[in-house]
């Protein structure tokens, strides 16, 4: 086992002396599972290690406001996340397993700054700012600007991320995210999917139709027919790039029109076309570009179905 | 550099030494003898070495021993009865042949028994999800929920 000292400070004053005083040779850790994963694997060998478990004032849990410290467990519990923020339910519902999610962090998940991490695209979409603090002082950062690279965000030494804040919006508004893997669990995603979408309006007669087998086809005909119209829109990818990214020549091609089988389909083309997905172990770049297409649509259709059907509380796993 | 460190361990106070690099599975396995949490990967991947930690479910191969500080610990050792008498989870597993070379087993059980906590009557559906980071190498999954479906406290 590598060697390390471990402290415990209780507040951000305290966390931000100890990282000053250890320069480049400790890192901060929250939840641990990605931090203890690295140092196992000797990727890593900090000569301290502080923790952030323990400051109160990232514990915050005020909707639209998440504390960095906050864990996917209670993401995953919160009834007001799944009717208003559906898009970062979905995410946490499925990311590691129940041990990791009790103590993983919302926080850790974007300060590790992986391509593949599951919160980072219905964050995006969800219009979220990252309040940091640091030695040198506080900034917010659009969290579409913190991602740099793989594993890199700015996040300058030192720093801190303290919430995510995530934007205001008005009625007829729903989101989704959709993580393409090979299986439910313990798994990172081949890519992954998030939409916002905001509609015109909400009395669109084909409830029934949305109930039943139809195929998207035939429900985007009825909007079609119904002139349900595309307010405004926002899409992010993961996974298919260095960083999780927006497509926002895809959402341009979608926002004021009307939503019918050929909007839709250009959209899901468009945003593949803006992808830069790489060959992986886990998917060649072809297949995730294709997956794009196909994920666009039925996280598209998602977030229309939870806007005109809101009590039915889609369970992610339903196949839109 | 040792540093002390006090937490309930199965229901009782302890007071260990501990150093702050180890993990709260080294301190269970290595130095309190508690062999029953084992280890399989090491990265949090198998769940072999969940423990509960205030009523949740936890890798403890990814848990910093410091952290262990003035909580409530429960490991597969701490639900059988200071007879010997199996906890209902366990004696489950047993008449279920829920166990085929037994490594998961503790982990899969400590799962299981977190989700009891909180679930008296789980779906099959929800013990699927409760034991989702438990990977069992024999594959014997299907009489594992039933186990768990026959142990669960509300049935």
């Amino acid at each position: 086992m590598v060697r390390y000292e471990y402290y415990k400070p209780s507040t951000i004053p305290e966390a931000l002396d100890l990282a000053v005083r250890f320069g480049g040779d400790a890192l901060y850790i929250a939840g641990g599972t990605d931090v203890m994963v690295s140092m196992r694997g000797r990727k890593i060998a900090p000569k301290a290690l502080i923790s952030l478990r323990h400051v109160e004032d990232l514990a915050r849990f005020d909707l639209p406001v998440l504390g960095a410290g906050v864990t996917h467990r209670q993401i995953q519990e919160s009834d007001a996340v799944r009717d208003r923020f559906s898009a970062l339910h979905d995410a946490v519902s499925h990311l590691g397993s129940p041990q990791i999610r009790n103590v993983a962090t919302v926080g850790g998940n974007i300060c590790n700054g992986a391509p593949s991490a599951d919160t980072a695209c219905p964050l995006l979409v969800l219009n979220a700012e990252a309040d940091i603090t640091g030695p040198s002082g506080d900034r917010r950062v659009p969290l579409e600007d913190f991602f740099v690279g793989p594993g890199k965000t700015v996040l300058e030494r030192g720093e801190i991320l303290k919430a995510l804040a995530m934007g205001a919006f008005g009625a007829n508004t729903a989101s989704a995210y959709i993580k393409h893997t090979r299986r439910n669990a313990m798994d990172l995603p081949i890519i992954g999917v998030a939409v916002r979408i905001t509609v015109d309006r909400t009395d669109v007669r084909c409830g029934d139709v949305l109930c039943g087998t139809a195929p998207i086809s035939e429900i985007l005909g009825h909007f079609k027919d119904e002139d349900l119209r595309c307010e405004d829109i926002r899409i992010a990818l993961g996974v298919v790039g260095p960083r999780p990214m927006r497509v926002p020549k895809a959402e341009a091609g979608l926002r004021g029109r009307i939503i019918s089988e050929e909007t839709v389909a250009s959209v899901a083309e468009i945003a593949a076309s803006e992808s830069t997905p790489r060959d992986s172990v886990r998917g060649e770049a072809w297949y995730r570009r294709e997956m794009v297409k196909v994920l666009v649509r039925r996280a598209v259709m998602k977030s229309i179905d939870r806007i005109l059907r809101p009590d039915e509380r889609i369970y992610p796993d339903r196949l839109w | 550099m040792g540093r002390e460190l006090s937490f309930e361990l199965n229901g009782e106070e302890i007071k260990v030494e501990v150093e702050a690099h180890w993990t709260l599975l080294y301190l269970l396995r290595e130095k309190l003898g508690l062999k029953g949490t084992k280890e399989g990967c090491g990265y949090g991947e198998c769940g072999a070495c969940t423990v509960i930690i205030d009523g949740k479910a936890v890798n403890s191969c990814l848990f910093p021993v410091m952290e262990a500080e003035g909580k409530q610990v429960t490991t597969i050792e701490g639900l059988a009865t200071k007879e010997g008498g199996l906890h209902p989870l366990q004696q489950a597993f047993v008449d279920h042949g829920a166990v085929q070379c037994g490594f998961c087993t503790p982990g899969m059980i400590m799962s299981a028994y977190a989700l009891c906590q909180e679930k008296a009557l789980p779906t099959d559906e929800e013990i699927r999800e409760g034991i989702e980071g438990n990977l069992c190498r024999c594959t014997g999954y299907a009489l594992i929920i039933e186990a768990i479906r026959a142990a669960s406290p509300g049935r």
